[in-house]
C-alpha cells in the first residue's frame, strides 16, 4: 500500500465532494428557511432570540400572514390585491407574449427569408439590453401619455422583454422536430401555418409550457418598470413593488414583510420545481454541443 | 414554395418585430436624442421632438466626479461578482457531476436563489445581516467573539486586522458582491453541469489508463473542454452585472460606496428629475455595452466558424 498522487487525490476529493454538496445545498437553502421561519414568529420574539434557528412551538403564529394579506383599509397590508395584480399582469404577459413568440419562432427556425440571421442577432441585442437605458424613455413616454399607473403599459414592456428569449426557448424546440414529419403535412395538402397548428405546435406543447411558465416568472419578479411606472398608485402595485416599498418603512414589522416574502416567493419556487426540467433544458440546449 | 414560405416567415415575425421597434428600438433612439437636449421632468409635456441640440448633459456628466467614482464602482463590483459567479457555479457543477441519489433535488434545489424574486431574496439577506437582529451578526458575537456588529450593507469602509495589521475593506461593496455570487452561481452552474454531462468519456478513460490523477484530467482534458462555455457565461455575466439595477438598488440603494452607474441614472431620473443627463449617463452605459455585445458576438461567430 504505497501513498501514490493519484490515491491521495482520489481519497481527499471523495471527502471533498459531499463536503461540498452539503456546503452549496446549506448555502441556497439556509436563506429561505430563515425567510420561512420569520415569517411565523412574532417580532417580540424575534427581538428576544435573534441567533434562534429553531421556531419555538409556543410562539408559532400565522397573525403575520393575516395581517400582510388583510386590505388595507382593514388595518393589513393589502398583498392579496397586489397578489391580483401581480397574477393579472404576469398572465397577460405570458399569454400575448406565446401568442407573438411562436409563430416568429417558428419563422425563425424553419423557413428561409432575407435577413433571418440579422433578426436573431437584433433579439440578442434586446435581450441583453440594460432595462435602465430603456426606463428612461418609456418612463418619459408614459408620463406624456398619462399612462403612469395603469398596468397596461407594465405589460407591453414585459412583453416586449419577453418575446426574445421566448422565440429563443422554442426555436431550440422547433428545431428538434423533424423536417419529415412536416413535409408529410405539406404534402398532405396543409398549408404552412396549418402544419403549425396540426403538427409543430402539438409536438412542441411541453416547450410551449416551459416557455409561459419562464415569462411568467420573468412578470412576476421584476421591479424596474413596476418602480419606475406604478409607485404613485398603491392600488395599482405588484406585490414585488409593494414588498419593496413597505420594507423601508419602520410601521411595518420585519416578521410581517417576512410572511409577504414567502407569499411572493412560494408561487414562483412551485412553479419552478413542477418544470424544473424542461426549463433547464429550454435554457441550455446549446450549452451541450460546446 | 421557397418564395412563399418566405413571405410567411416575414409575416410570421411581423408582431415581434413590430412590439420591439416600438417598445425597445424607437424608446431606444428617442434616448439618444434626449441626451443631447435640456429636459427636465416638467418640461416634459412642452418639449418638442428637435429641441436645440446640446452637449451640456454630456459636459456635465463627464464633468463630475461622481461619474468616474461609479464607474470605478461599477468596474470592480462586476469583476469580483462574475468571478465568484462563475467559479463557484464551476465547483458546484463538478461536485454534482456523478450521480448520486438525491441528485436531481440538489440540482433543482440550488437553482432556487436564481428563480426567486430578487425583491424577496435582498429582503431577506438585509435581516440576515441586520446589525440589531440580524442572524449573522449575533451568531458572530457569539461564536467568533466580535465585539461590535458589523454593518455589512451601510458600512463603506472596514478594518480587517491579519498579524496586527489594519486593511481597509469596503465592506458594503463586498458583500453586495457576495450577494452577486450567491443569487447568479446557479446560472452558470446550469450551463457547465449541462456541458459537463455531455462530454464523451473516453478520452478520460483513456487518459486514466496511462496514469494521470483526478486533477490533472481537469486540467488537461475537462478544462479546455468547458473553455467555450465558460468564455461565454464570462461575457453573459460581464454585461448583466455592469447594468445590475435591482440587486444593489434593493440591497443598499446606492449607499456607502455602492453607487454603480445604472443606480446613478436612476437618481438623476427620479430625484434629480433631470432627464437630460440620465439619459447622456445611459447613453454611455449603452456605449460600454455595445463594445460587449459585440465582443460576445464575435466570440459566438468563431465557436460557428470552428464547427465541422
Amino acid at each position: 500500500m504505497t501513498w501514490t498522487r493519484d490515491r491521495v487525490e482520489r481519497a481527499v476529493f471523495g471527502v471533498l465532494r459531499p463536503v461540498v454538496i452539503l456546503f452549496f445545498l446549506a448555502a441556497t437553502l439556509l436563506p429561505f428557511y430563515y425567510m420561512l421561519m420569520l415569517s411565523l414568529r412574532p417580532i417580540e420574539d424575534l427581538l428576544r432570540r435573534p441567533d434562534s434557528l429553531i421556531i419555538d412551538l409556543g410562539e408559532l403564529t400565522l397573525s403575520t400572514y393575516a395581517e400582510v394579506l388583510r386590505p388595507v383599509t382593514e388595518g393589513g397590508q393589502g398583498f392579496l390585491s397586489l397578489l391580483g395584480n401581480s397574477a393579472v399582469v404576469a398572465s397577460a404577459s405570458v399569454v400575448v407574449a406565446l401568442v407573438i413568440a411562436i409563430p416568429g419562432a417558428y419563422a425563425v427556425s424553419r423557413l428561409e427569408f432575407f435577413g433571418r440571421r440579422q433578426v436573431s442577432s437584433l433579439f440578442l441585442v434586446v435581450y441583453l439590453f440594460p432595462s435602465i437605458v430603456l426606463a428612461i424613455p418609456l418612463f418619459v413616454m408614459l408620463t406624456r401619455m398619462q399612462l403612469r399607473g395603469s398596468l397596461i403599459g407594465l405589460v407591453l414592456v414585459y412583453i416586449a422583454q419577453t418575446v426574445p428569449v421566448a422565440i429563443y426557448m422554442l426555436k431550440n424546440y422547433f428545431q428538434t422536430i423533424p423536417q419529415s414529419v412536416e413535409e408529410a403535412g405539406l404534402v398532405d395538402g396543409l398549408s404552412r401555418v396549418g402544419v403549425i397548428r396540426r403538427i409543430s405546435l402539438p409536438l412542441a406543447m411541453p416547450s410551449v409550457i416551459a416557455t409561459g411558465i419562464f415569462v411568467f416568472m420573468i412578470a412576476w419578479n421584476e421591479f424596474l418598470f413596476a418602480l419606475l411606472f406604478l409607485v404613485e398608485r398603491r392600488d395599482q402595485w405588484t406585490v414585488s413593488l409593494g414588498l419593496a416599498q413597505l420594507s423601508g418603512s419602520i410601521e411595518v414589522s420585519t416578521t410581517v414583510l417576512m410572511a409577504g416574502s414567502v407569499v411572493i416567493t412560494l408561487p414562483i419556487v412551485l412553479l419552478f420545481f413542477m418544470t424544473e426540467r424542461l426549463l433547464s433544458q429550454g435554457l441550455t440546449s446549446g450549452a451541450e454541443k460546446g | 414554395m421557397k418564395q412563399q414560405d418566405a413571405r410567411t416567415g416575414v409575416l410570421l415575425l411581423t408582431p415581434t418585430l413590430v412590439i420591439v421597434f416600438a417598445v425597445v428600438l424607437v424608446p431606444l433612439a428617442w434616448s439618444v436624442l434626449i441626451a443631447f437636449q435640456r429636459v427636465r421632468l416638467i418640461d416634459v409635456g412642452r418639449m418638442g421632438l428637435f429641441d436645440k441640440i446640446t452637449l451640456d448633459n454630456f459636459a456635465r456628466v463627464f464633468g463630475s466626479d461622481v461619474l468616474w467614482e461609479s464607474l470605478r464602482t461599477t468596474v470592480f463590483y462586476t469583476a469580483g461578482s462574475t468571478f465568484l459567479a462563475i467559479s463557484l457555479g464551476l465547483v458546484a457543477a463538478l461536485a454534482l457531476r456523478k450521480p448520486f441519489p438525491g441528485r436531481s433535488f440538489v440540482r433543482a434545489a440550488m437553482l432556487i436563489p436564481y428563480v426567486a424574486p430578487v425583491v424577496a431574496v435582498t429582503f431577506v439577506w438585509k435581516v440576515l445581516l441586520n446589525p440589531e437582529f440580524g442572524i449573522v451578526n449575533s451568531w458572530g458575537r457569539k461564536l467568533f467573539g466580535w465585539d461590535d456588529p458589523i454593518a455589512f450593507l451601510s458600512q463603506a469602509r472596514g478594518e480587517i486586522t491579519l498579524f496586527g495589521l489594519d486593511i481597509p475593506v469596503p465592506t458594503a461593496l463586498l458583500t453586495v458582491i457576495a450577494f452577486e455570487g450567491w443569487r447568479y452561481f446557479p446560472f452558470a452552474f446550469l450551463f457547465l453541469l449541462a456541458r459537463l454531462s455531455a462530454l464523451p468519456g473516453d478520452l478520460e478513460e483513456a487518459a486514466t489508463v496511462d496514469g494521470a490523477t483526478p486533477t490533472q484530467r481537469f486540467r488537461h482534458i475537462v478544462l479546455p473542454q468547458l473553455m467555450p462555455v465558460i468564455a461565454v457565461l464570462v461575457v453573459l455575466r460581464t454585461i448583466w452585472t455592469f447594468n445590475e439595477f435591482d440587486d444593489i438598488f434593493l440591497l443598499t440603494g446606492g449607499a456607502a460606496g455602492t453607487e454603480v452607474v445604472s443606480v446613478r441614472v436612476y437618481e438623476l431620473l427620479t430625484v434629480q428629475r433631470n432627464v437630460g443627463a440620465a439619459a447622456a449617463q445611459s447613453v454611455l452605459l449603452a456605449a460600454v455595452l455595445v463594445v460587449l455585445l459585440a465582443a460576445y458576438l464575435w466570440l459566438l461567430r468563431r465557436r460557428e466558424g470552428a464547427k465541422p
